[in-house]
């Protein structure tokens, strides 16, 4: 307890400093593995902050007395210092709070965009816009729409629309939407997880673009499908640029225009050690607190009950209901 | 339709790629600036579809009222029709305006360039594209 129940906090940060090196693996197994790596950490995180603060909350007097434990006891074997749970208590009600209202908010984005996908004319999975500005997008649904504006279509060759839709197929195919929402709930619970939903982001579009490329039968293709796209988007739009998005066409396009990525175990392993060792630590730190709240438990027995009552067991268990032969049952 | 067969599970084959080739169509004749004619629209569809392929797709885009015909010669010569997309595009368009919110589901093909991103592409495509050799390299 004393260190495992900081471990997944750690391994989040480690996570979070390592995720931009996905950006190089083979897409698919990159956003599995970041998917993945999203939802065990953040799990761990709360995870982590719960039982922080559960260790601060059962030392409080109220508390203690209605687990029928030893306050005294539950000091002595100096879990965590006070100060530590609160901020754990107040971090894990931050990360909910903030969780819940990023959870409404995707819930009614991907709601949203089922509904604009219904309302669509038309039975095609290709809806056009009569609309000069290039734009693409892929409208999420059941069945999910591929948009794209006539101005797209026109900027591109006739190999190159084909890549345009084959990667707008890959993102509604591959369920995509699914993987961002997953992405920014995690971000929502802590921070230090943008770093994984921001490669994230970026390893959906390489995903798609390996998907068109092998579609096609070209990489670049695909390429100048999507250099020629973002250079005619950009053209068109002319309005000041955010430097958050920075950069990741001409990366994605390089990536199409170099050989591509060979699979690399590694990475792989590390972040599946880190995960397990993020989700061992977690059980091991519940199991401690859980056996600390037991021999404190006990030890209030003992101070409670000094002259065992042998003879009257059903009085002694109307007092102290905790204080019979103990079941380790009850959740904590 | 290559190379796709192994991909995802899903809705049966047949029906998967007749939608993949409807897409393929709609977007040949949208990004014409005037009516094609099958022959045409074959012509400007990657990899080796049958003519006939081509027509009974023409034609049942054209009964679900997707696109406009006019005679010519012994067959017809087809456009989209413009009026629902451009409602379409209407809509999109103020809801694409309204902003980040409902914008962060769509996947996009391509997100917004910094100058100097603009510059590296420029560069990065010069490189590659046969039509225009050694642009800036």
């Amino acid at each position: 307890m004393t260190f495992t129940v900081y471990v997944p906090l750690v391994v989040t940060v480690v996570l979070a400093v390592l995720a931009p090196a996905a950006r190089r693996l083979p897409p698919r197994a990159a956003a599995r593995s970041l998917a993945c790596a999203a939802l065990v950490t953040a799990t761990g995180w709360l995870g982590s902050l719960a039982l922080l603060s559960f260790t601060g909350l059962a030392q409080i007097p109220e508390v203690a007395e209605r687990g029928h434990w030893s306050v005294a006891a539950l000091r002595a074997e100096d879990p965590v210092s006070l100060a530590v749970a609160v901020l754990g208590a107040l971090g894990l009600i931050a990360a909910l709070g903030s969780l819940a209202v990023a959870a409404v908010r995707q819930t009614r984005q991907l709601l949203w965009a089922r509904r604009e996908a219904a309302a669509v004319p038309g039975d095609t999975e290709l809806t056009v816009l009569d609309d000069e500005v290039p734009q693409a997008f892929a409208l999420p649904g059941a069945p999910g729409r591929i948009v794209v504006s006539r101005g797209m279509l026109r900027c591109l060759g006739d190999d190159e629309r084909a890549a345009l839709l084959a990667h707008e197929r890959a993102h509604l195919r591959g369920r995509h939407h699914l993987y961002l929402a997953l992405w920014r709930l995690t971000a929502a619970v802590t921070p230090l997880l943008r770093p994984l939903a921001d490669a994230g982001g970026f390893v959906l579009e390489r995903w798609a673009d390996e998907d068109a490329a092998a579609h096609v039968g070209s990489r670049t293709v695909v390429a100048r499908a999507v250099g020629r796209a973002a250079l005619a988007s950009a053209a068109a739009h002319r309005r000041p640029q955010l430097a958050a998005t920075g950069g990741a066409v001409p990366q994605r396009v390089r990536a199409l225009l170099a050989p591509p990525p060979a699979p690399r175990a590694l990475p792989l392993v590390a972040g599946a050690v880190l995960l397990a060792l993020c989700c061992a630590s977690l059980a091991e730190a519940a199991s401690d607190s859980e056996r600390m709240v037991v021999s404190a438990r006990i030890a209030q027995c003992a101070t409670a009950r000094p002259a065992p009552v042998a003879a009257d067991p059903d009085g002694a268990s109307h007092r102290h209901p905790h204080c019979r032969p103990h079941r380790h049952t009850r959740p904590l | 339709m290559r190379d796709r067969a192994s991909d995802t599970g899903g809705e049966s084959p047949g029906r998967r790629a007749r939608g993949e080739l409807e897409s393929g169509v709609l977007a040949v004749l949208w990004a014409a600036d005037r009516p094609l004619t099958a022959r045409q629209v074959l012509d400007g569809l990657p990899g080796d579809l049958a003519y006939t392929t081509v027509l009974t797709i023409l034609s049942r885009l054209y009964d679900k009222g997707m696109l406009v015909r006019r005679r010519e010669g012994r067959g017809y010569a087809y456009a989209p029709a413009r009026d629902e997309a451009s409602d379409t595009a209407a809509r999109m368009r103020t809801l694409l305006d309204r902003g980040s919110d409902r914008e962060a589901v769509l996947a996009r093909f391509v997100s917004e360039l910094s100058a100097a991103d603009e510059q590296v592409l420029q560069r990065l495509l010069g490189g590659s594209d046969p039509g225009r050799p050694g642009e800036g390299v």
